[in-house]
């Protein structure tokens, strides 16, 4: 990969639109040149998303999707897709599944981290770092404009693969565009010279937005768009979302 | 046994602080202020003197003479129904908007059940000429609409929460959801003893008012300060954390909690936590929690709109496990029952939700000399629809 390419990611919900879309929806988005891909395992109450996502979840858990059926549709993943693959949901459907087996199952699928937006840092570090380190998994975290410099730090040394910096206060899917807020916020960022490159997510649902949170940061996550997408057209329409962004 | 939190904002295993990143800034400030502010003097000063002139306290506790015959027990009522805005919601409301005050916040957002919690909130907003959003489940705006009118007459904003079950665990979703939308401006009164540290133990302290007036109270009519029960009904268990709090360690007062059992606790239509629920992650706080095998957090139920939660504070949650508390569950029939009861013995027509905790003398029978103290947590007039469909009035 070139020095300067900057990474698109995808976020989509498992079960949706369809239970048994999950492993067409991966494949495809490897084949359409995406970088990184964040599979959703839905959760009843997503606290930090917006409608878009929410539904999705909703859908999804009706269909019938559920932690070890996931685990089921992703055992042979490996076999044809090879960009990195992220599992991002709450943390109360890991805690039941026991936090150790998950993370073995994870490795064992050849899972290569996890976002977990409510198992916050302290808890990560007081009683989980050691697990996840175990099963060779990178934990990521996120950061807002919000976030204090010395906080950020903090981060930065438990982070391992890359951090998720919220473009806004908000939850996912609510706001596009970004204004002077953002523009500072990225700048900041950028002057602190982290260890770990930055991903940028919510708000970016089309090129200009791809490429405004891409200035200085390594890559964009996009989700809701995504969700959108799939809503209003089919599963095989993938690569066209996709070439409409870069 | 410690029933304190701990400086990590556990009650042994239950609790701590388990949110999204955009919602730590504000819960680090008020977790770094809030013991400070509560201790200063000017700040007890401003909330003693409102709770004294503005909700009327203390509250009476009142000697059920019938109640006490009828059970062969001696029954006193804490009568946080006659509080202004009619239940014990208050007390929380009015200190939290003192907190937000002094954290120099000038948006207020709430969730709400029955409707108390958001009346309550949206008095003190009006008192403090405060912004004031409340979410409330679209089901129960339906239940309790004159709640949700003096709500609007009082200047708040009833939006309705239309995801999942469309009751309190989904109002409390948006109204998250709205404090990571707004995370500079707004503070976001809980309304029970949940959500992340310091949430349960700062509503918990606000509530704690309840017991420390039982304790003189008691005092002045039994000649002791320690009663032999104190029993309160559960939801998320703000009541019940108020009614408890300077009474956990004393070894010789039993704690007592009523749960909604909802049509039975193995109908598939209840909200009695302890019996069902297991440790889980809900609105940012570890506890006993209704779930599915998988972690999905189930739709509970119950007739009283303040007791239909999936959810326990963790307060609660580690009275249970340690054996500390002794709980019970009533049914919508036992509890409805027990509120007409209090109604043609005493003169007092309770709220559904307190009615639970009158329903404890269908579970437990107490000894003649026992003084058994009774949190009545609010009056029935936003109940009189269900109460006329109940009974065919």
């Amino acid at each position: 990969m070139q020095e300067d390419k900057k990474l698109l990611s995808i976020y989509f919900t498992a079960g949706y639109p369809s239970l048994n879309d999950t492993v067409k929806i991966i494949q495809d988005l490897e084949s359409s040149g995406i970088d990184m891909i964040e599979i959703g395992l839905p959760f009843s109450d997503p606290l930090a998303d917006g409608p878009t996502i929410q539904n999705s979840s909703t859908a999804a858990l009706k269909n019938g999707m559920t932690t070890n059926l996931l685990f089921e549709q992703l055992k042979d993943i490996r076999k044809t897709v090879s960009i990195p693959l992220i599992l991002m949901g709450y943390f109360n459907p890991m805690l039941q599944y026991g936090v150790e087996a998950f993370c073995a199952k994870c490795q064992e699928i050849g899972i290569d981290g996890l976002i977990l937006p409510d198992l916050p840092l302290a808890v990560y570090q007081d009683e989980y770092e050691t697990i996840f380190k175990k099963y060779d998994l990178k934990n990521v975290f996120l950061i807002t404009p919000q976030t204090s410099d010395e906080r950020i730090k903090q981060i930065d040394d438990a982070s391992n693969a890359f951090i998720y910096m919220v473009s806004s206060a908000s939850v996912t899917g609510s706001k596009s565009g970004f204004g002077n807020v953002q523009e500072q916020y990225f700048d900041r960022i950028a002057g602190m010279n982290l260890n770990n490159p930055q991903i940028v997510g919510f708000g970016i649902n089309n090129a200009d937005t791809f490429n405004q949170a891409t200035k200085n940061a390594k890559g964009a996550i996009i989700g809701s768009a995504f969700i959108k997408h799939l809503t209003e057209n089919d599963v095989n329409t993938i690569s066209e979302f996709v070439s409409e962004i870069r | 046994m410690n029933y304190n939190v701990n400086e990590k904002g556990y009650y042994g295993e239950f609790g701590g602080a388990y949110i999204p990143e955009m919602l730590y800034p504000n819960v680090e400030e008020l977790r770094q202020n809030y013991l400070k502010v509560m201790a200063e003097p000017e700040f007890k000063k401003e909330f003693d003197q409102l709770l004294k002139d503005y909700v009327g306290r203390p509250s009476p506790l009142y000697f059920a003479k019938r109640l006490s015959e009828k059970y062969n027990t001696k029954v006193y009522l804490k009568r946080e129904d006659l509080n202004h805005t009619g239940a014990h919601k208050v007390n929380n409301t009015i200190g939290q908007i003192l907190m937000a005050k002094r954290l120099k916040k000038t948006r207020i957002i709430a969730e709400t059940g029955a409707g108390q919690h958001g009346v309550a909130t949206a008095t003190v907003c009006a008192l403090m000429g405060m912004q004031c959003v409340v979410y409330m489940g679209e089901i129960d705006i339906a239940r309790q609409a004159p709640n949700v009118a003096r709500m609007k007459m009082l200047g708040a904003e009833v939006r309705p929460a239309l995801s999942g079950s469309r009751t309190l665990k989904d109002a409390t979703n948006e109204a998250i959801r709205d404090w990571i939308n707004n995370p500079v401006d707004t503070h976001y009164i809980i309304g029970s003893a949940i959500g992340p540290h310091p949430y349960p133990d700062m509503v918990t302290r606000f509530q704690s008012i309840i017991s420390e007036e039982i304790k003189w109270q008691l005092k002045e009519k039994e000649g002791r300060e320690n009663p032999d029960y104190v029993v309160a009904c559960i939801g998320g268990g703000s009541n019940a954390a108020g009614t408890y709090f300077h009474f956990l360690d004393k070894k010789e007062v039993g704690i007592i909690a009523v749960e909604a059992a909802g049509k039975g606790v193995d109908s598939g239509e209840s909200a009695a936590t302890s019996a069902l629920g297991k440790e889980g992650v809900i609105h940012g706080c570890k506890t006993l929690l209704m779930q599915t095998k998988d972690g999905q957090i189930t739709e509970p139920y119950s007739i009283s709109a303040g007791l239909d939660y999936p959810g326990v504070g963790p307060l609660h949650a580690h009275l249970y496990k340690s054996g500390r508390g002794e709980f019970y569950s009533a049914t919508d029939d036992e509890a409805m029952n027990s509120g007409l009861e209090l109604t043609k013995l005493e003169g007092i027509i309770p709220a559904i939700e307190s009615s639970h905790a009158l329903a404890v003398f269908k579970h437990k029978t107490f000894k003649p000399d026992d003084v058994v103290v009774i949190s009545l947590s609010g009056r029935g007039d936003k109940d009189l629809d269900n109460y006329i469909k109940y009974f065919n009035l």
